[in-house]
């Protein structure tokens, strides 16, 4: 209803237009409106820098004060497994930059394709995610009343308190991974909506703006897990 | 403009946003950014409401120096939700969400902002945010302060923290997406000629309102996400016992949470410049100067977030620097002050309402500059922090500096959202009220701080109860005044003397097109020929104001 009655109001501005029926009411020009979405989605990705960045700070703060117990902490974590969900997104980002390539071009079945590709390593990700959350479950290392720092006591004769302090640790990698986590679910929920328009042909051919824009935040995702490896996996080790 | 000195009575327009649709539909899926701007003001004018029934509360116990009217732990309650309501449901969203997104695709030609959907969907996201705050006061409401300090928060409050920071949290997207949409549409929006040194000054003080709103909101947002997952989940991230760091919440909160004051006065000191002007009949003194101020106050904003921890055991050193750095926060606040009274020498001034808030605004922002001076020294602060010296401190920024630009922007503006004037001597009358209301309130708070009266205790030695009388009385001679406006602004409505496009005579594009404006703003894409504010500039101008 709403609808109508807004191409009723713009009918004079829509024929000024040249009818393109993809151009908004409010812009001018095709162009105008490709730079807006394009600049709106970096000024969100300055937003989301600023979200994880507040979490960085605090493993930042963290592990300058505790660097005994982040050690401990990252010990517990499994390498391979994180070195191969490190490559399962730097595939998905590949598919992802496919998809936008697609869009570019114009070809329907090749962007469908590519979405899926990278639907399905996200989901792949995640699957090797919860397994490594499970393994913590086992563990006992979620904090709260049920963590155990026997293991850290025994194996890396850390004094009480130090052991209690990987905690923190933990808590922090559950904090940034289930962060991360959920920014890849709402993108791969995205992305189911972004199948289903194309298969509908809602992307002719020089209207990509909205894969683009989708493919930014994608690797933006990806890159906060390229920052989250070596901080949380790598670099406290015991060499 | 016009040279006629007698022209026929002004006539409201066939066609305007307001008739275009009646049913609740064409309200409430509306992407039109002035009917956005309606709902918000609606539902905000209802959480003043609320957080002023809080504010009464603690003002009627506080009449006496006996706790007798509610217990300590229902006082800790009410100021806590007084605060939280009237942060970030009133204040944050109370200029930006009503007259910016009224008027910044207005004032630079544009025909909406440049994502509607996105500004209607910020709108519900607030209102889902302010719901399940709702939720958290009627079930209970909440203790911790509206700054939810830890380990309190988190680890000892029996109260509602996380329905509460959760509904912040909500709340905090929509300000995200209101930043996202000014920053996209004053970069890509502007329409032939608006030059960045022709904007009015309105859209500079959006601007750098947006920036702080993108860039500060995500931060609170993951703190209060991990002080959530804290009390939900037993995450450790500040739990003293597991040795996590209460302060680093402190720093985490005001990161976000000072900027956030800039947040509330920016968009009221872009409002005084658009006023100043047209009041005055000249330009504005110093153009250049009060656009960066406007920048200066978004940047500076963000550096001095610790000087809200003197007494919280911070390094000296630290506390030093931002010190320092909280006095340069004074540099371009000072400049719009000096330039906004510069602006009015040797002007032709009338006392119009939206004038006489500009002077209480002035007045006011002033003095809770000044005395935010104090606070930023270190000595002064270590003897009056905690204290009332710091409620009054605040309250002249927030209800003495922005709710008198909001009320004197609401003024203003009023005849272009409604088509019609609303009665001048009554708004004249309630400007009054307001102000002795309110000095009334607060002046007296700050001699009670000075003495020594700590803040957040509902129950206060007898020696304080005269001051703490008077501060309840100005509070209800300040309710009286904040009611006469909503009372008055409803009837005109109806029954307002029709305004026509310009009744005050004044630039910008705004005023150009008519009153109300019809849903795509303007006839035809306005050119800009000329700078803001170029009042007294052709001599066929005319006096009529």
């Amino acid at each position: 209803m709403s609808d109508s009655r807004t191409a009723a109001a713009v009918e004079g501005t829509a024929t000024a237009h040249g009818g393109n029926p993809a151009l908004l009411h409010h812009f001018e020009t095709v162009e105008q409106q490709r730079d807006a979405s394009s600049l709106g989605m970096w000024v969100f990705l300055a937003q989301e820098v600023m979200f994880f960045g507040g979490l960085f700070c605090v493993y930042l703060v963290y592990r300058l004060k505790y660097y005994e117990a982040f050690v401990a902490g990252s010990n517990t974590l499994n390498v391979p497994m994180g070195a191969i969900n490190t490559g399962v997104l730097i595939c998905s980002s590949l598919t992802m930059a496919m998809a936008v390539y697609s869009a570019q071009i114009g070809k329907r079945k090749m962007l469908m394709f590519f979405l899926a590709a990278t639907m399905l390593f996200g989901a792949v990700f995640l699957g090797v995610k919860s397994v490594e959350y499970k393994q913590k479950f086992t563990d006992h290392h979620i904090p709260g009343a049920s963590f155990s720092t026997a293991e850290f006591e025994q194996k890396d004769h850390l004094p009480r308190d130090v052991a209690n302090e990987t905690q923190i640790y933990f808590s922090l990698y559950f904090a940034m991974t289930g962060m991360h986590a959920i920014h890849m679910i709402v993108g791969m929920v995205i992305m189911g909506f972004l199948i289903f328009h194309s298969w509908r042909g809602k992307y002719p051919p020089g209207h990509y703006t909205t894969i683009e824009n989708f493919g930014l935040y994608w690797h933006f995702v990806d890159i906060v897990w390229i920052f989250l490896f070596p901080l949380l996996y790598l670099i406290s080790r015991r060499h | 403009m016009s040279t006629a000195l007698i022209t026929p009575a002004p006539t409201m327009p066939r066609d305007n946003y307001l008739n275009n649709g009646y049913g609740v539909r064409s309200w409430l899926l509306t992407t039109d950014h002035k009917r956005i701007a309606l709902m918000y003001l609606v539902t905000i004018t209802f959480f003043f409401f609320v957080g002023g029934a809080m504010a009464t509360m603690i003002r009627l116990e506080l009449l006496t120096p006996a706790g007798d009217l509610v217990s300590s732990d229902t006082y800790n309650k009410l100021f806590t939700m007084h605060g939280v309501m009237m942060v970030f449901f009133f204040l944050i969203p109370s200029i930006p969400t009503t007259l910016g997104n009224f008027l910044v695709p207005m004032m630079i030609g544009a025909r909406d902002l440049a994502f509607p959907k996105l500004n209607l969907a910020s709108y519900y996201v607030y209102l889902t945010g302010a719901l399940f705050t709702m939720y958290a006061v009627i079930s209970g409401g909440v203790d911790t302060g509206w700054t939810f300090y830890t380990p309190l928060s988190t680890s000892f409050a029996n109260t509602h923290v996380i329905a509460t920071a959760v509904g912040i949290l909500i709340a905090g997207f929509s300000s995200i997406f209101t930043g996202i949409n000014f920053i996209v549409t004053i970069h890509r929006m502007r329409a032939p000629g608006m030059t960045w040194s022709r904007l009015p000054l309105f859209i500079w003080a959006h601007y750098a309102t947006s920036l702080i709103m993108v860039l500060g909101t995500p931060v609170i947002a993951i703190t209060l996400i991990m002080v959530a997952l804290e009390r939900g989940f037993h995450l450790g991230i500040f739990d003293p016992a597991r040795g996590g760091d209460p302060l680093l919440f402190q720093h985490l909160f005001w990161f976000y949470s000072h900027p956030a004051v800039y947040i509330m006065i920016l968009p009221g000191m872009g409002v005084i410049s658009e006023l100043v002007t047209c009041f005055s009949r000249k330009r504005i003194f110093g153009y250049n100067f009060v656009a960066f101020s406007s920048m200066a106050i978004a940047v500076f904003g963000f550096l001095v977030w610790a000087h809200h921890m003197f007494v919280a055991g911070i390094s000296t050193y630290a506390a030093m620097v931002f010190s320092l750095l909280s006095y340069l926060v004074a540099i371009p606040s000072a400049i719009k002050v000096f330039n906004w009274t510069a602006t009015m020498y040797k002007g032709s001034i009338t006392f119009k309402t939206p004038m006489l808030y500009v002077f209480g605004f002035i007045g006011l922002f002033t003095m809770g500059g000044m005395t935010g001076l104090f606070l930023a020294a270190l000595g002064i602060d270590m003897h009056v922090t905690e204290t009332y010296f710091i409620v009054a401190h605040f309250h002249y920024i927030m209800v003495g500096g922005m709710v008198m630009a909001y009320m004197g922007a609401l003024h203003f503006w009023w005849p272009k959202i409604t088509g019609r004037m609303y009665p001048e001597n009554l708004a004249r009358l309630a400007a009054l009220i307001i102000f002795v209301g309110f000095n009334l309130t607060f002046f007296p708070q700050f001699i009670l701080g000075y003495l020594g009266m700590p803040r957040r205790y509902h129950a206060y030695p007898p020696e304080f109860q005269v001051l703490n009388v008077m501060s309840s009385a100005g509070a209800s001679i300040l309710a009286i005044g904040y009611l006469l406006p909503m009372i008055y602004f409803m009837w005109s409505m109806r029954y307002g003397r029709i305004a026509g496009p310009n009744p005050w005579n004044a630039k910008g594009l705004e005023w150009e097109t008519t009153s109300p404006p019809p849903t795509h703003n303007f006839a035809e894409t306005p050119i800009v020929t000329e700078e803001a504010y170029a009042y007294g500039t052709t001599t066929a101008e005319v006096q009529r104001v």
